[in-house]
Parts: structure tokens; C-alpha cells; sequence
């Protein structure tokens, strides 16, 4: 039997993006509803002990999941209803969205929609690659950071994005060797200060690298790895072999666009944001006027930007649906400029571009 | 300096040499002073918000930090906050370099220990001589040690090798 439940406000997804949203919307007044798939708020937040990047407003220098823990503080103080273990598997033909609750299905049906469903890992194909032993890098950073469990003690790294670099800073501090790390472009592509810390603890980083095949009678035993030429094609007699348990990728992730696509957001496709996202407005709005993206979701960028898009979602929703003071129009252009800084900078210029051309394509729609 | 620095993942001492941020000489042997080596504009400010002294220039949230020397205390303060890891403390004495670091992993080193010193690359370069783990609370966990090295290691020693122990389960 399928249950119904309403409410102004659902945001899909609890992690920075959905819980700035739901904050702000609530903070306007709107009654939010805010549901996860994973047993815990947060999002990959949880799942952070570094410190993190940004300004005070995003409370820089304060580890992650602390800045998880305030979030859902604040949330809960505002009176946000958050309902765990609660799959968003649809939207009905009636625009309401199904959602699996434990063993129940759950029609919610909301005046208005965020969807934050964030992002999912990448992996690449290579000989061996489907021996137990080779999981991408955000796996092994849940076991070891949620569920105190190692997958490894000896890793190859696959990726010098930033999840790259800290995976495996963090894996070191939880006791793992990390015996090198593979790059297949010529330089690191995450942030040089990232690559400096596991640097100093003696990773050897290997540009134009890939990863050849792994080997391994019932697990990852061996690896093998070599130089790339500028077309990325192996270069012969470059092979080098590793004894290694565990292969970690972490080549990037792509926006998990499923629900926007069946509320039939129309979507885009930047390379640099991860693939096809749902195209939107400075907003937020996507092209159904009912529904906003933000976070991941909208384009992969990180933490700061996913949790500043939440908010912005969130108060342009609350205003959409009546809620708004006299601060309003103020913070949403505050929000606007913020991100805009934080998309400054040699890593972000490209990611501006991005976005710029995303917006613009909402306004031909 | 950038190509090197993005291939290998760490700056050459020569290259910090001629960085802005490279301490004078003069202030380094005074006492101990702030060692920014940030070298790529990223959207990150706090290490201006948690100088006292208001020895640190940022404007923004992506510009490189600059440090006016002549007003750092030498505390520390942004070695801790630092979220890339970043900043270190250099004071140079008669024979001996203090180089104070960022330090994360566990066990910890305790005083009058004798570790290896190593350098951006993670290789040995000395011994070194624990002088202080500092942790507070405004710290959030990340301890701050000092090593005495001999000088001529000043511009290189940014770190020690991870001690061995038991570390199941992190």
C-alpha cells in the first residue's frame, strides 16, 4: 500500500547543497522536507576529517564532517524534517515523487522540488581490473573514515584530482602505504598544496602514467603501471611492477541526473562539470519551474560551491512559493557574488565558463 | 618553477628562494617566522583571518596570501588553520635551524626525540631533534612540531618521517 505524505518543500539528498537548501528555505519559513538514501545526513561531508577549503562562511579551516555536524545543527533548529533511509526512486505522472522508506512506498507530492542527488565515481577499464582489491577512492574513504575499516595497506592511487590527493593523505594517517600514485595527464590536476603533504611523506607521483593491468591469483597481488605518450597510448619497455593489495580510482565523478532527467529538466553536457547535468538558471531553476539543482548535481565543483548552490536553491524556492523578507533579494545576490569568487582562480576560471555557458543555455530554452 | 612544481608535486628550494614569501634573512635569524609556500591561487583565506598580527594579505578568497614580515609574531596561528598544509615556521640560531610543521599522522613524536628530518620530497635529509608537539584546541587536532635541524638544512626541512607503531584501525 502506498502512502502519501505532502509538504511545500522536498529537497531530495542531505548532502552540503541539500542541507544549505533546506536551511534556507526554512529559515524563510517554508515547511522542508528533507530525505537521504544513507542512513546518516550529511552527504559525503561525514566522510571528510580534512580541513577544509574556503572563507569563514564556509567555515574554512574547520575539518568536514564538523561542518556537517553544524549544518544539521542548524537544520534541525529550524525545524527541518529529515527522513533517513528514504530512496527517491521516481517521479509519478502526477509530478509526485516515489520514495522507498524501509519496506514501504512513499508518495510525497511538494509544491516544489530541489534535487540535490550529487554525484557518482568514475571508473576506468584495464586487465585484472575486476579483482576484489580495486574500488574507487571515495569507497575505501568510506571504510576507512565511517566504518574504521582499512581496505589495504599497500595502494596505488589512480588520479591526482583532489580526491586522489586526500584519499590517500587520509589512508596514510588511518596506517596504509600508499606506493605511488598514477597521473595520466603530464601535470597533477588537483591542488598543489594537496600534493605537497603526501609529497613530504614520500609518495612517488608519476605524470603520464597509467595503469596497465592488475594481477593476482584471488585479489590485487601486483600492478602493473607505465609511462603514457602524449596521445595517452602506453609507452613500450616503460612497465613498471608494484606489489600492491589495493587499487584505488579516482578519475573523476559524474551527476547523478536521473531524477532530474525524469522530471524532464532539459539537460547539457559540459565535460569539465562531469558530463550531462541539468542546464539552470544563476538561480538555480531548472527549466521546469517547479524543480531546482544545485550541488554536484548541477556540475561537479566541491563542497563550498555545492553548499553555497544549496542555499541559493533553497532561499529562490522559498520566495517562489511566497516566503521572503525584506533580506531576501539581498542574500540571493550575495550567494550569486560568492560563488563567483569562489570560482575565481587558477582551478575555477574553467568551471565559471562552464556555468556561464549552462546559464545561458536556460535562456534559450 | 610551475611546470616542476605541478610535475613533482612540490616546489625546488631554489625556486622558494626568489618566492615573495621567502623570509629575509635578517628576519629569519631574529626569531621564528611564517614560511607561506602557496603557490597557486585557490579560493582560501583563512590563514589572514587567523593572524593576529594582521601579517598576512589576502584580498578575497583567491589571491595569494602575502606575508608582511615584519609584523608575524611567529606563532603559528596559520601553520595550524592552514588546510593545504602550507605554512611552516623557519627561525635560524648560530648552527641550528627550528623548522616547525604541520604534523597529522600518528604516533605522535614526543620531546628530545630524534626523527628523520625530511624535505619537500618526502627524502631524509638529517636528524632532527623534537624541540615541541604543540596541540590546542584552536588547533582542532593538528599538531605542530619543532625540529631542530643544522642550518644549512633551514630551507629544506619541511616535515619527518612517519613513525612506525601500531596503527590498526586508524
Amino acid at each position: 500500500m502506498i502512502s502519501m505524505k505532502q509538504c511545500e518543500l522536498l529537497v531530495v539528498g542531505a548532502g552540503p547543497a541539500g542541507l544549505g537548501a533546506a536551511i534556507e528555505a526554512a529559515r524563510l519559513g517554508v515547511s522542508v522536507l528533507l530525505i537521504d538514501e544513507n542512513d546518516t545526513a550529511g552527504g559525503q561531508l561525514f566522510k571528510q576529517i580534512h580541513k577544509f577549503f574556503g572563507s569563514k562562511e564556509h567555515y574554512a579551516g574547520t575539518r568536514g564532517f564538523q561542518i556537517g555536524q553544524a549544518l544539521l545543527r542548524e537544520a534541525s533548529a529550524l525545524g527541518v524534517e529529515v527522513m533517513l533511509n528514504a530512496r527517491a526512486v521516481g517521479l509519478l505522472d502526477d509530478g509526485s515523487v516515489a520514495v522507498q522508506y524501509g519496506k514501504d512506498l512513499i508518495q510525497i507530492q511538494a509544491s516544489k522540488l530541489i534535487l540535490a542527488t550529487g554525484a557518482k565515481e568514475n571508473a576506468i577499464t584495464f586487465p585484472g581490473w575486476t579483482l576484489p582489491g580495486v574500488m574507487t577512492a571515495g569507497a575505501a574513504q568510506t571504510f576507512s573514515n565511517v566504518y574504521d575499516t582499512l581496505v589495504g595497506k599497500n595502494i596505488l592511487m589512480v588520479g591526482s584530482g583532489n580526491v586522489g590527493l586526500i584519499v590517500s593523505y587520509q589512508l596514510m594517517q588511518a596506517g596504509a602505504h600508499i606506493k605511488g600514485l598514477v597521473e595520466v595527464l603530464p601535470a597533477i590536476s588537483g591542488y598543489g598544496v594537496h600534493a605537497g603533504k603526501i609529497k613530504r611523506a614520500g609518495v612517488p607521483i608519476w605524470t603520464k602514467h597509467t595503469v596497465l593491468e592488475a594481477k593476482g591469483k584471488r585479489r590485487v597481488e601486483e600492478v602493473v603501471i607505465g609511462e603514457v605518450d602524449d596521445q595517452r597510448k602506453p609507452v613500450y619497455g616503460t612497465q613498471k611492477t608494484l606489489e600492491v593489495d589495493t587499487i584505488l580510482l579516482a578519475v573523476g565523478l559524474t551527476p547523478r541526473v536521473e531524477l532530474a532527467s525524469m522530471a524532464g529538466c532539459r539537460l547539457g553536457v559540459e565535460r569539465i562539470l562531469g558530463g550531462h547535468l541539468p542546464v539552470h538558471n544563476q538561480e538555480m531553476l531548472s527549466t521546469k519551474d517547479s524543480v531546482y539543482v544545485c550541488g554536484d548535481l548541477a556540475g561537479v565543483e566541491e563542497a563550498n560551491t555545492a553548499l553555497d548552490e544549496g542555499r541559493l536553491a533553497g532561499t529562490a524556492a522559498a520566495e517562489a512559493l511566497g516566503y521572503s523578507d525584506a533580506k531576501t533579494a539581498d542574500k540571493k545576490r550575495c550567494l550569486v557574488e560568492g560563488l563567483h569568487d569562489l570560482r575565481m582562480g587558477t582551478f575555477g576560471e574553467k568551471r565559471l565558463d562552464c556555468k556561464s555557458r549552462v546559464i545561458e543555455k536556460w535562456s534559450c530554452v | 618553477m610551475k611546470d616542476n612544481w605541478l610535475k613533482q608535486g612540490y616546489i625546488d628550494v631554489d625556486d622558494w628562494r626568489k618566492d615573495m614569501n621567502y623570509p629575509s634573512e635578517a628576519r629569519r635569524k631574529q626569531k621564528a617566522v611564517a614560511a607561506i609556500e602557496c603557490f597557486q591561487e585557490i579560493p582560501c583565506n583563512p590563514c589572514r583571518d587567523a593572524c593576529p598580527a594582521g601579517a598576512i594579505v589576502l584580498h578575497g578568497l583567491v589571491e595569494r596570501p602575502k606575508l608582511m614580515e615584519d609584523l608575524c609574531t611567529g606563532c603559528g596561528l596559520c601553520v595550524a588553520v592552514c588546510p593545504g598544509q602550507a605554512i611552516f615556521l623557519v627561525e635560524e640560531r648560530e648552527r641550528h635551524a627550528r623548522i616547525t610543521f604541520p604534523y597529522e599522522y600518528v604516533p605522535l613524536p614526543t620531546q628530545d626525540m630524534m626523527v628523520e628530518a625530511v624535505n619537500r620530497a618526502g627524502e631524509t635529509v638529517c636528524q632532527g631533534r623534537v624541540l615541541r608537539v604543540a596541540e590546542s584546541k584552536t588547533m582542532n587536532k593538528t599538531r605542530l612540531v619543532t625540529l631542530e635541524v643544522p642550518l644549512r638544512w633551514a630551507d629544506e626541512v619541511r616535515s619527518m618521517k612517519r613513525l612506525e607503531g601500531d596503527h590498526e584501525n586508524g
